[in-house]
Order: structure tokens, then C-alpha cells, then sequence
């Protein structure tokens, strides 16, 4: 009964109520005319467009740079194919105003960021950077299903007479294309929904949904533009998520890992391969740093610990150092991880458990929030919780409350297989042993789960840690910003100690998010953790 | 009666598994439930453990009904067909499960986890991870997991079903031992009739989600009553007669139908009687020890004990001695 009643309960208030408001407001008095409106407006058809073909782009692009890597993964044996696969997981996890920055950094350093080869505030670098974040994704979700693979219908074409391409276009590719679709729909999705990236790296004329909607309520007041515009985001971005839970659902359907010694790779594949992601994923990362460790110009430049030294000092842009930012966020990271686990622990519970309707309400439900874009979350309890029934606008836990939305889905996706995953028999052992339904729950599903509820709980945790959509709509308290909203002004700001000061802000937001994940990846790995995001 | 068994149905999906099953386990008796895989024999003991909701019928424990009790509340034990050993769990914690939710002090269950797997042959074992087990101690702490919670029903699904043929053989010597030893209501289900033969005080053979055959080892395997019965036996003559009662044989009833010619009773001689009918020996075999011999009578194949003197073409004469013929119904 709990079981159901917290995961709804938490669901209703902080999800379904503000985002019905949105709906409400976007179809109510008025609203329904302005959203008729809107196709009209050259300007609305610019920013669609936009939104579109930007994620189409992000989204072919991310599958050709992972593919050779999915390859390398689930079908070589390399030394480091274990550090690999997890440092891969580490760009999904960093905030988006981290790679922002770091890209920014990236082309100011190899002279793009003005001239006639200028990148920044282009396409082309929401792109580089959606590649970057998602690259990951295809590789997990491709590399892992193709690892699973049984390779003998390959064999068995190629004793048939086929060639190693042939092979693959008609035996492999048919096979792997159901996983490719899956981590195709969710880059898209991501894609579509991207919100720092753009704001940083795409400048004031590249819009998208998200960021039109941020604009018009941050920066203009214009909360009935912004309605209608999240009522356009919300239907787009259902219907996708819709899509791909369907796609996923297809995903799991036979999969047997086979096991079997894989081939070594060759030291030019396995040196090409490397050398790509390393470039892709390595070189931003490795410029950040470096940028945060140098100060001074021409003459005077040197390396030092000055950047970060600086983090404890006021700069007039921001009510709080820098430091005291971090320590909001990982106070809030701590409690939206503790409210994520709990949630999502119990809803995954119901989803493997319950009844068949419940079951599928709230798989469904539950993992709406991980599309439904931070930007709609934050701007649904910006215009819902500021007024009776429920004003929350001062409540210091709107921020963790938001983060833990954000989080219940990367708990569910890591919690939901495992507790599949175990033997029903199990169960019933337990049952004919004595145990009650509660107890079996105790002594079986949890200490199995604990590992999968420990890596969907660090994931949630970096989530929070470098959570910027959402956020950007909540706190109004200065006392209460966070890490990701200080990095944000301090890089929207020109001048030479704030951009150091920056670069050094999220290389620590970066660590800070990449060691909880591996951390835990490393522990996670040697149980029996099955889920993949 | 300790436990019976009344008119049990079960359906999955609507498509009936058993249908109507009446059975009786008496006080520190072995009934073996025998029969082919899928025949339900399983969802008779799910049912039994209440894993299964029946779709009628009851299942009562000295005169108590039971159909309506939990699982965990009935106080049977039941050993599952691939172990369901706990895998966060080492080899005490799989043993002491029972116990410890029954709400047994430590120091107690550390006695009783003690003796259980003393008896089971796997004394020392406690600390041990129980995916570092080879099958048979795997299967050995499953019943060890299920005897030391001192259930008042034990209940084994096809606890050797994953073992190979020698290990199966000297674990179901053992496994006979100890359940005489404990003395206490066994109901074990397999599809081996060798294993059945070892261990039941009765045999009660399960088809079409009834039981087709039930009674001490001996009469069973004597009269089967049934086709299907006689094969989960491991009788192998099953021999149709025509219209008139006839076979390549002779004439071994009154009318169509079929009977079991059994193997013991059927004589080979070297050199042809006048009058008995002629075999070609198609091959030589040694069976359980025995040897045998596949003979082609006019087109039938029967097996037959013998001699182990006849090698591959021979031509034989073939008589059935009396007894040999047992009537069977479709």
C-alpha cells in the first residue's frame, strides 16, 4: 500500500499538478487562441524547426562517432576495456554547464571562438557537444545489447560464403537495429530537450523550445508566452517518450548473453578507435582543466592553484562565493539522492510487483520526468507551487524536491531489472520456508537490489549535483544558489579572473559527478547490477 | 490421512494442468509422483506448497483445509528443481533461512544449521558462497535448507533433474536413506522410474493431469493398467493387437486393443520351435546389468531378456511364458 501511495503521492504533487497547471493555463482562459496562434508566428516556426533538425543532427552524429566503439566493446578484447566502458559513462553524467564551458574553453584555445572558423555561438558547437554527451549512450546501449549478441548466426553466414560486410549488413545490423533505435530515441529525445548546451554555447539567436520558454518566463515575465510554448514542448515530448519506452520494450525481448572468449583487437583498430573517442570525449575535457590551472596572459602566463583559491572569494556577479554554491548544491544533492532512492525504490517495486494497470502507470509515469525536460518540471512548479494550495516558493526543499524528479527514473532504470532479474523461485523458496510476503521483500529483493539501488542513487546524486534546467526556474533565494547557476553566470560574464574562476568551478563540479559515478560503477560491476541507462 | 488431496484442479490461462487429482500421503510415507515432463506434476506440488491458487478442490492436512492458507504459513518444505539457492546468502544463511524467519534464537540455529548439513554430508560447509557449489552440493544444501526448518510435508521437485546420470545414482541412494531416516510424509516428484523405484513406499503416476496409476512399487510395475502408465514405468513391449486379438506373437488377447509383454517373461531360444514364431536379433545390449536382446518379429520390435549368447542377424525362435501378457486400457 505504501509501496504505491509515496511513489504516487511524491508523483502528483511535484510532477502531475504543476505540469496539469501548465496545461491548464496553456488551454485555459485565453490560451487555447495564443497556442492557435502560434503556427502563424515565423518566429515559433523558426524555433521548431530548429529544435528538430538540431536533434536530428546531434542524434546521427552521436551513433556514427559511438558506433566504431559499440563495436570495440562488445566484440574485442582489449586491456582497459573495463575503464573504458565506465569512462564512457562519465560524459552522460557531466552538467551541461560544465561541457558548455569546457567547450567554450576548447575553442578559445585552438582560436575558434572568433574569425571566419568561429565556433562558438554556432550549430556547430551545440552539436559537438550534444555528440559529446551522448556518445556514451549509443555505446552502452549498442555496444552491451551487441555484446549479448550470439555471434554464431555471423559465423554461420560467413561459413555460407558471405563476406565480413555482407555478414554484418544482413545478418548482425537486422539484429542490432532494435537497439540502435532505442538509443537513437533517447539521444533524440535529449537532444530535443537541451537546454544549457544551447543557452551557452548557441548564443542569443540559436533557440530551441526549451530555451524560448526559459526566456520568455526568466527574462521577460511573459508567463503566457512561456505556457503556451511548454504546452507545444509537453505534447512533442510525450509522445516521444511514449515512442521510446515502446522502442525499449522491444530491446528486452530475447536477449541471452552467450559466453564466449572475444577476439583481441588489433592494435590499429583498437589505436583508432581510442584515438576518436579520445578526441571526441579527452580533448574538451583536457583543455577545462588546463585552462583552470592557467592564469596570467602573454608574459605573466603561468600555472597555479590561483583559479581555485578564488572560489571562496565574493565576486560582486554572485550573492555567495563560489564555494558556498557547491556546498548548497551537494547539501541538496544529498537530500534529492536520499528522496530519489526512496521513491524510486518503492515505484520499482510496483512496477515489477504490481497489479498489470498499476505496474504500467508507473513505469510509465514515473520515467516521464527523465524526458519530460528539466526546463517543464521547473517552470511547472515555478507557476504551480507559488500559491495556495501549495506555496513552496521559500521552502528551501523545491530544489532537492525537483532534483529527486529528475533522479526517480535513473534509480527505477537500474532497480526495475535487477529485481526482474531475480529468480521467482527465489521468492517462493523463501514463502515455502516461512517467510511472509514482507519479509521476502527484506531478506530477498533488497539485499540483491542494494547494489542497483546504490548505482541508481549515484546516479541521481551527480544528476543533482550539476542539475541546471530545472533549477534555473526555482530558487529566488540568492542564499540557495547552486554550483551550476554560479557557473553559469560566471561564464555568461567576459573578463579574464572570471573566466578562470569558471573553468575552475566545474572542473570541480565535473570530479565531484564523475567520481560518484565510477565510484560506484566499480563497486556496481563486480555484483550483479543489470540495468543500463 | 495426514495430507490429502481432493479433486484438485489447476488451470493456466483456462487450459486445465490438473483435473480433479485425489491423492493421500500417509504419516512417514515416500509417495513418489511419476510421469513425463509437462504432465503436471510440479503444479501438483506448487499447489500442495500453495504456490499455485486451484482452480477447485482442496487440499486438507489432518482434516484441516489448507486451500485458503498462505504459502509461508503451511509449514511445508518444498525443493525446488534447480535449487533457488539464495545467492546473497552463503551456505548457513541459506540453511538457517527457515529458521531464522520462524524467529529462532542464534545460538539455537547454529546447532540445528550444524546437524543439517552434518546430515546432508556437508559438515564445514557454512561459510561457503553458494555459487562456488558443484551441482550436488548445491543440491544437497537445498535439502538441507528444507529438512532443518522441520517442515511437516517435505516436498522434492525433481531434486536431481540437473545432475548427471552417476552423481543422480548415488545421490538417490542417499537421498532414500536419509528420508527413511527422518520418517516423516514425502511427497518427491520425478519423471526417472529407476529413482521412483528406489524411493517411493508407493508410486502414484500423473497423465493428462490425473492420477492414471496408483499403488505400492511392486503391483504398479506388475500392472500398470495403463498405456501411458506402463511407458512412464519403463515397460517397453507395448504391443497393438488386431481385430482378432492377434500379433506377429500370436494370439495374446480377445480382441483389438493393447497389451505389455513383458521383457522377463519372454523366452529366446537358439534353435527354432516348430510353432513359435521366428525373430532376426537387431541388437545386443546390457541394461541395468541385464542382458538384452531387440528382436524383429515379422515387423514387430520387442525386447527381451536373455542369455547374452545371440549376437546381431541371428535367427530365433520367441515364446511368451505365462504371465507374460498383462492387459492394458487405452
Amino acid at each position: 500500500m505504501l509501496c504505491v501511495a509515496i511513489p504516487a503521492g511524491f508523483l502528483a504533487v511535484f510532477f502531475l499538478y504543476p505540469v496539469g497547471s501548465i496545461l491548464v493555463r496553456g488551454i485555459g482562459v485565453g490560451g487555447l487562441e495564443r497556442l492557435a496562434g502560434l503556427p502563424g508566428r515565423a518566429s515559433f516556426r523558426g524555433v521548431v524547426w530548429f529544435t528538430l533538425w538540431q536533434a536530428v543532427a546531434s542524434t546521427a552524429l552521436a551513433v556514427l562517432v559511438a558506433w566504431p566503439g559499440a563495436h570495440l566493446l562488445a566484440r574485442r578484447r582489449f586491456r582497459g576495456r573495463a575503464v573504458l566502458r565506465a569512462a564512457a559513462t562519465v560524459p552522460f553524467v557531466l552538467p551541461t554547464v560544465v561541457v558548455g564551458g569546457a567547450f567554450l574553453a576548447l575553442f578559445e584555445r585552438i582560436g575558434l571562438s572568433d574569425g571566419p572558423l568561429r565556433l562558438t555561438r554556432t550549430v556547430g558547437a551545440i552539436l559537438a557537444a550534444h555528440v559529446f554527451f551522448n556518445v556514451a549512450i549509443v555505446l552502452r546501449t549498442v555496444g552491451t545489447f551487441w555484446e549479448g549478441l550470439d555471434s554464431r548466426p555471423e559465423e554461420q553466414a560467413r561459413v555460407l560464403g558471405a563476406t565480413p560486410w555482407q555478414a554484418f549488413r544482413w545478418v548482425t545490423l537486422p539484429r542490432l537495429w532494435p537497439a540502435v533505435a532505442a538509443a537513437a530515441s533517447i539521444v533524440f529525445l535529449f537532444c530535443f530537450t537541451s537546454f544549457g548546451v544551447i543557452l551557452i554555447l548557441g548564443g542569443p539567436t540559436r533557440a530551441t523550445l526549451e530555451t524560448e520558454v526559459w526566456r520568455h518566463a526568466v527574462f521577460r515575465g511573459d508567463l503566457a508566452s512561456a505556457t503556451a510554448l511548454a504546452v507545444v514542448q509537453l505534447v512533442a515530448v510525450t509522445a516521444m517518450v511514449v515512442v521510446a519506452n515502446r522502442m525499449q520494450r522491444r530491446r528486452a525481448v530475447g536477449q541471452r548473453p552467450v559466453r564466449r572468449v572475444l577476439p583481441r583487437a588489433g592494435g590499429r583498430l583498437l589505436a583508432g578507435n581510442l584515438g576518436l573517442l579520445a578526441l571526441v570525449l579527452g580533448l574538451p575535457i583536457a583543455v577545462l582543466v588546463e585552462r583552470s590551472l592557467a592564469s596570467g596572459r602573454g608574459a605573466d602566463a603561468a600555472w597555479s592553484m590561483r583559479n581555485y583559491a578564488a572560489l571562496a572569494d565574493r565576486v560582486d556577479l554572485l550573492p555567495i562565493s563560489a564555494l558556498g554554491a557547491l556546498r548548497n548544491s551537494l547539501l541538496f544533492a544529498v537530500v534529492a539522492t536520499g528522496l530519489a532512492v526512496l521513491v524510486g525504490g518503492l515505484a520499482s517495486v510496483v512496477v515489477v510487483h504490481g497489479r498489470r494497470t498499476t505496474s504500467r502507470l508507473f513505469d510509465l509515469g514515473l520515467m516521464l520526468p527523465l524526458g519530460a525536460s528539466a526546463v517543464t518540471v521547473g517552470f511547472g512548479m515555478l507557476i504551480a507551487l507559488d500559491e495556495p494550495p501549495l506555496d513552496l516558493r521559500s521552502s528551501r526543499w523545491l530544489v532537492p524536491v525537483a532534483h529527486a524528479l529528475i533522479g526517480v527514473p535513473f534509480v527505477m532504470r537500474t532497480v526495475v531489472p535487477t529485481l526482474r532479474s531475480i529468480d521467482h523461485r527465489l521468492r517462493e523458496a523463501a514463502a515455502v520456508l516461512g517467510a511472509s510476503p514482507a519479509r521476502v521483500r527484506r531478506d530477498v529483493d533488497l539485499p540483491i537490489a542494494a547494489r542497483a539501488l546504490a548505482v541508481g542513487g549515484a546516479f541521481s546524486f551527480a544528476v543533482s549535483l550539476g542539475e541546471f534546467g530545472a533549477t534555473s526556474f526555482l530558487p529566488r533565494h540568492p542564499d540557495r544558489l547552486t554550483a551550476p547557476l554560479a557557473l553559469f553566470r560566471l561564464l555568461g560574464t567576459p573578463g579574464e579572473a572570471l573566466r578562470g574562476q569558471a573553468m575552475a568551478l566545474a572542473v570541480v563540479l565535473m570530479v565531484l559527478t564523475a567520481a560518484s559515478v565510477l565510484a560506484i560503477e566499480g563497486w556496481g560491476r563486480r555484483g550483479a547490477v543489470r540495468g543500463d541507462l | 490421512m495426514t495430507l490429502r488431496v481432493d479433486g484438485l484442479s489447476v488451470a493456466f490461462d483456462g487450459v486445465p494442468v490438473l483435473d480433479g487429482v485425489d491423492l493421500e500421503v500417509a504419516e512417514g510415507e515416500v509417495l513418489v509422483l511419476l510421469g513425463p515432463s509437462g504432465c503436471g506434476k510440479s503444479t501438483l506440488l506448487r499447489a500442495i506448497a500453495g504456490l499455485e491458487r486451484p482452480s477447485a478442490g482442496r487440499i486438507l492436512w489432518r482434516g484441516h483445509d489448507l486451500t485458503d492458507v498462505a504459502t509461508h504459513e503451511r509449514g511445508f518444505g518444498l525443493m525446488f528443481q534447480d535449487h533457488a539457492l539464495f545467492p546473497h546468502r552463503d551456505v548457513s544463511g541459506n540453511v538457517e533461512f527457515g529458521l531464522r524467519v520462524a524467529g529462532m534464537p542464534a545460538d539455537q540455529r547454529v546447532q540445528r544449521v550444524a546437524r543439517a548439513l552434518e546430515m546432508v554430508g556437508l559438515a564445514g560447509f557454512g561459510r561457503r558462497r553458494v555459487d562456488t557449489l558443484s551441482g550436488g552440493e548445491a543440491q544437497r544444501v537445498a535439502l538441507a535448507r528444507s529438512v532443518a526448518a522441520g517442515p511437516r510435508l517435505l516436498m522434492l521437485d525433481e531434486p536431481f533433474g540437473s545432475l548427471d546420470r552417476v552423481l543422480r545414482e548415488r545421490l538417490t541412494a542417499d537421498l532414500g536413506v536419509l528420508l527413511r531416516r527422518l520418517g516423516q510424509a514425502v511427497v518427491h516428484v520425478t519423471h526417472d522410474h529407476d529413482e521412483a523405484f528406489a524411493l517411493a513406499d508407493r508410486i502414484a503416476v500423473l497423465g493428462d493431469g490425473r492420477i492414471d496409476r496408483i499403488g505400492a512399487p511392486a503391483e504398479v510395475w506388475a500392472d500398470p493398467g495403463s498405456v501411458h502408465a506402463a511407458e512412464c514405468l519403463g515397460h517397453e513391449n507395448l504391443v497393438v493387437l488386431d481385430g482378432s486379438g492377434s500379433c506377429p506373437l500370436g494370439r495374446l488377447g480377445d480382441g483389438p486393443g493393447t497389451v505389455l509383454v513383458r521383457s522377463d517373461r519372454l523366452t529366446v531360444h537358439v534353435v527354432p520351435v516348430d510353432g513359435d514364431p521366428v525373430a532376426e536379433v537387431l541388437g545386443t545390449s546390457i541394461r541395468g546389468g541385464r542382458a538384452v536382446v531387440d528382436l524383429d518379429v515379422a515387423g514387430l520390435w520387442i525386447r527381451a531378456w536373455s542369455d547374452g549368447s545371440q549376437i546381431v542377424g541371428d535367427q530365433v525362435g520367441v515364446s511368451v511364458a505365462d504371465g507374460g501378457v498383462v492387459p492394458l486400457a487405452r
